[in-house]
Parts: C-alpha cells; structure tokens; sequence
C-alpha cells in the first residue's frame, strides 16, 4: 500500500448560493493515475482550481505531502511540487514554443531584476542551462520541429501538448490535467494516453479530469466520481462503470 | 540579448555619434536632446505595457516627481544634482511602488483609469503647492549637470550625455526582455494564470516592473530639469503622459525597438511638419499653423490603421519583404541562365 500524496478533507466551496464543491473527502495515491469524472458543472474544474489555490475553500483542508495548502498563493504550491494544465488551453501566445517551456523553468533559477538587467557572466551560463533543460523537454514531447514558433499558431493538439510539456518543466510531484483530451481527434487521444502513461512511470503523481471514458478507462488506476460537488463513487474502472449510482448520474433515472 | 539587438545598438550609437557633425543648429540639437528623454520615458513604459501587458497613463508624473525633486533639491537646499537625481529616483521608487499596489490589481481600462487619476493628482499639486514647487511659475536657476568636474554647458555635450543615458538603458531592457525576469513578465501578458501555476509571483512582478518604468522616467525627469535649467507644470500634464503611451503604440508596443521609433517619429514630427510649413511658404503657399495638427493626426490614425502591430514592426516586415523579392528574383535570373 502506497502513501498518498494529496488529501482533500471535508472541501466545502461556495459561490454565492451555489455549491460548487459539498464536503468532498478523497484521497491521492502516491506514483498513481487517479481520474476525476462527473457529468459537466459537477465541480472537477473547482476541485483543481482549490487545490492550486486560484480559489479559497469555504471550508475543509487541502493537505499535500503534510503540507497544508490553504491559503496558499497559486505560485507558491507551483513551488511545493504541483503542476496543472488548463481546460482552455492557456499557452502563451505571444512566447514561442521554447520560450514557454522556459517559463516553466521559472522556479528553478533564483535571479532577479537587477542581475537580469545587468547581465553578469554567470548568468549566461544559467540561461543556457534553462535552455537546454527546456530543449529536453521539447524533445520528449516531440515538439522540436516546433521550437521556434509563436506558440499561438500550432493546433490544439500541440498546444495541449505544450502545456504538458511546460507543467512537467516544472518538475513537480503532481500534475493535475484538465480535459487533455478535450478537442483532440482520436489518434491525438492516444498519444495523450501514451504520454500520460509515460509520466506516469517518471513517477509523477497524476490527477485526470477528462470526459473521454475510454481514455479514462484505459490508463487510470483509481477513478472517482463526483456529481454536484459531491462523491457518489470510487474505486478501480472495473468497479466504478458497475456502480448503480454512477449510472444514474450518468444516464439520468 | 540577441545578434539583431546588438546590431540596432551598434547602429544607434554610431548614428548618435555621427549626428552632431550633420545637425550644427542648437534649435534642432535640443530637438533631438527631448527626443532622448521622450526615448527613455518610452523604452520603461514599454516593459510595462508591451512586455508586462499593464497600462499606464500616469507615467507623466513620475517625470514630473524626477524633475521636481532635481529642481527643488538643487536651488532651495544646495544639493548636488546628481544626489538629487538619486533622491529623485528613491522617491518614484516609493511612490510607484505604493499607487502599484492597489492599482495592479485592476486590469485594462480600470487599470488605465487609476494611473490616469493619479496624474491628475500630481499636476494638480505641482500647480497648487505654491511654496514648494513654484506654482505655475516654476523654479528658476536649475544648476547644470558636471561629470568629474566637466561642465555639460553646451547642447553638444548633452546631447552626447542623454544619448549615451538611453544606450545603457536600451541595453539593460534588452537584457532583461531576454532573461528569466523578462520571460515571466511575457507570460503574466500572455495568461496570468498560465503565468501563476508555473510559480511567477504575479502581484511581485507586476509591481517590480511598474516600479522600474517609474525609474526611468524619473530619470528622464531629472535631465529635463537640468537641460531646460527651468521648470513648470506644463509639460507634465495629464496630456503628456497620453502622449507616451502613443509613442509606444505607434512605434509598437510589443518591441523595446517600436517604442523607441514611436518615440523617436513623435518628437521629430512636430517639428518636421513646422519645417514644412515654412519652407512651403517660401514658395508662396500658406496655411495656418493648425494643419500641422490635422497632419499629424492623419498620420497617426494611418499607421494604427494599416500597421496595427507598429511602424517598426510594420518597416521591417516590408524591408524582409523586398530581401525575400530580391533574392527570389535573383534566385529565378540565376535558374533562367542554366
């Protein structure tokens, strides 16, 4: 039995009137691909954007590696080890494809403005190093022949891909995926599958959101399904499409 | 920095040094000297609004605070004007650093609304505060600025000192659009969120790079004060900060070298179109003086029309344009020949 990596705890969230997130309890295993799935506004974006901290909790408690994360600034849990992607496809368009990866470097160099500025000799040797740590990257996503392009221009496919790629330059512990799949033709899905998989075995923690059933069938080791902000099932593929509850919600009574 | 930005700052300086031996009128040399400070202005406000994607029509008044600060330390307390200047820049440093905190949380218009406000605020108390700055009739006697003893009594020798300040500052913006500082500021542009969840501290940053914009105008400030040696409210007023902005967009805002063309085309066209004026009259032609206005207005309103990306974006798309023909054409003589 592995540890897990992150906890949720009793996450309550309100907007307004409306519970977005409803006493949520869950747990992440260590090294494993867990997918989140529920039918659409059922509260999996909201989960994501709680636990690295673009939105605070009404209640309840984040804990990552024993870490609390409440109340935790976006950039500060991206330096406790969490990597995210985004459902709409956040790369920045007016960086090339290099350049964005480069970004996600950003945590792994300490040099401020007025070095930046100055530009002393030790610092182009840095810079070089963040270049090629990110040339690796682009190589593992098969972006290379991209490298140089405005990031805006490639399809959807590579921009999902890119946003993997930035996340992973990151190097974290866990990488939350928002719908990688979403908008992708079939063989692109199943190049995503194989890239999670990989990431998977580089012993990255994975957290999916993804509406693709198959996908998620298919690489996820625990699935968890949540329907108005609430849990209605969990457990291995197997046992969630023979939940009756999951059913319902799927399907409608 | 990349090969191209050490040839723009190769051609620059050589052009600056050249410049003096063709333009020998002290009128057109102080053209050209405004030019610089409206060019130091500009490449700050450009790491702010084209690299940092953050608006500000407030920038006017940190000029104003620089040039106040060097006029009110050097006449009524006896400061050295470059501890004045230093003073200057210590002050923007607390005051930009103290309006970005509550403004940079406002994005586009508002933004743009809340740094408009606030210069407003200081024009309107560099007017008001009589005692102080002067009211509207100034402070007089602004002593002049001395390297190691040697006086910039001459417009040459200024022209050279402004000049060689907007080199050093092009080349450390240049440097800065290229490090990790530079990259994170782009991706706070490009997608704050994005920008967050890969651990830049946007609200850190934001604030950095309104407060080192605020540098270098008040910098450019300080040297107004001590080459006019007097100043006013006037050209700190809400209008002057707009016409910053302008530059910046004309010239293209997301190019540390479109600002510095905005720059450079706003401060010489006034004065290009005055010139026409006259020399036109020569030939028995006149117009009144306010068609300078309406030409000026057309030109600007064609560039954002047909180069929305900026002229110096737009000049060196049609200049590749022409290469890319020229050696196609070559390419195609070539072939026809075999």
């Amino acid at each position: 039995m592995q540890s897990d990596i992150l906890k949720l705890e009793q996450l309550h969230k309100n907007f307004g009137g409306v519970t977005a997130v409803d006493n949520l309890s869950l747990s992440f295993a260590k090294g494993e691909v867990t997918s989140l799935i529920g039918p659409n506004g059922a509260g999996k974006t909201t989960v994501f954007n709680l636990i690295t901290g673009f939105i605070k909790p009404s209640s309840g408690k984040i804990i990552f590696n024993g870490w609390h994360l409440n109340g935790k600034k976006p950039h500060m849990i991206a330096a406790m080890g969490i990597g995210r992607t985004f459902q709409n496809v956040q790369v920045f368009s007016n960086m090339t494809v290099l350049e964005n990866i480069m970004v996600g470097r950003h945590l792994r160099s300490r040099c401020g403005m007025f070095f930046s500025s100055v530009l002393p000799p030790f610092l182009r040797l840095e810079e070089n190093r963040i270049r090629s740590a990110a040339k690796e990257w682009i190589s593992f996503l098969k972006l290379d022949q991209y490298a140089d392009f405005s990031a805006g221009i490639l399809p959807l496919g590579n921009q999902r891909m890119l946003e993997i790629a930035r996340a992973l330059a990151l190097e974290p512990n866990l990488l939350l995926l928002d719908e990688p799949a979403s908008g992708l033709n079939a063989r692109e899905t199943i190049a995503m599958g194989e890239l999670i998989q990989k990431i998977k075995s580089m012993d990255i923690t994975v957290i999916l959101v993804e509406h693709d059933m198959e996908l998620v069938m298919d690489i996820s080791d625990r699935v968890a399904v949540i329907n108005f902000g609430r849990l209605i099932a969990e457990g291995t593929p197997k046992e969630v499409q023979q939940n009756p509850d999951v059913i319902t919600a799927y399907l409608g009574t | 920095m990349k090969q191209k930005d050490y040839i723009g700052i190769a051609a620059l300086t050589t052009l600056i040094i050249i410049v003096p031996y063709l333009v020998t009128n002290d009128y057109y040399l102080g053209v050209l000297i405004f030019t610089a400070l409206n060019c130091l202005a500009c490449i700050g406000l450009c790491l702010l609004m084209g690299y940092a994607g953050q608006i500000s029509i407030g920038h006017g008044a940190f000029i104003a605070i620089g040039a106040y600060a060097s006029a009110i330390l050097t006449t009524k307390l006896g400061w050295s004007p470059w501890a004045a200047m230093g003073f200057g820049v210590v002050t923007v440093i607390f005051v930009a650093f103290f309006v970005g905190i509550p403004t940079l949380r406002l994005k586009g218009h508002y933004l743009a609304m809340a740094t408009l406000g606030f210069a407003s605020i200081v024009h309107i108390v560099s007017v008001a505060a009589v005692g102080f700055t002067g009211g509207p009739s100034g402070i007089m006697n602004i002593p002049r600025l001395s390297i190691f003893g040697f006086q910039l009594n001459s417009d040459v020798k200024f022209f050279y000192f402004s000049w060689a300040i907007v080199i050093a500052g092009l080349y450390l913006a240049v440097n800065l659009i290229y490090s990790r500082v530079g990259r994170g500021l782009k991706a706070i542009h490009g997608s704050q969120d994005a920008a967050s969840s890969l651990g830049v501290n946007i609200t850190v940053y934001k604030i950095k790079i309104f407060v080192l914009s605020a540098i270098y105008a008040s910098i450019s400030g300080s040297l107004y004060a001590h080459y006019v040696l007097y100043i006013d409210p006037g050209p700190f007023d809400v209008m002057h900060s707009v016409l910053l902005v302008t530059m910046v967009a004309v010239g293209g805002i997301h190019n540390i070298w479109g600002a510095l063309t905005g720059a450079i085309l706003l401060s010489l066209l006034p004065e290009f179109l005055s010139f026409l004026s006259d020399y036109l009259q020569g030939f028995g032609i006149r117009y009144k003086t306010d068609y300078d206005t309406l030409v000026y207005g057309a030109i600007l309103l064609l560039i954002m029309l047909f180069l929305p990306e900026g002229l110096f974006d737009g000049l060196y798309r049609s200049i590749k344009a022409v290469f890319n023909l020229k050696n196609r054409l070559m390419k195609g003589r070539s072939q026809g020949a075999v």
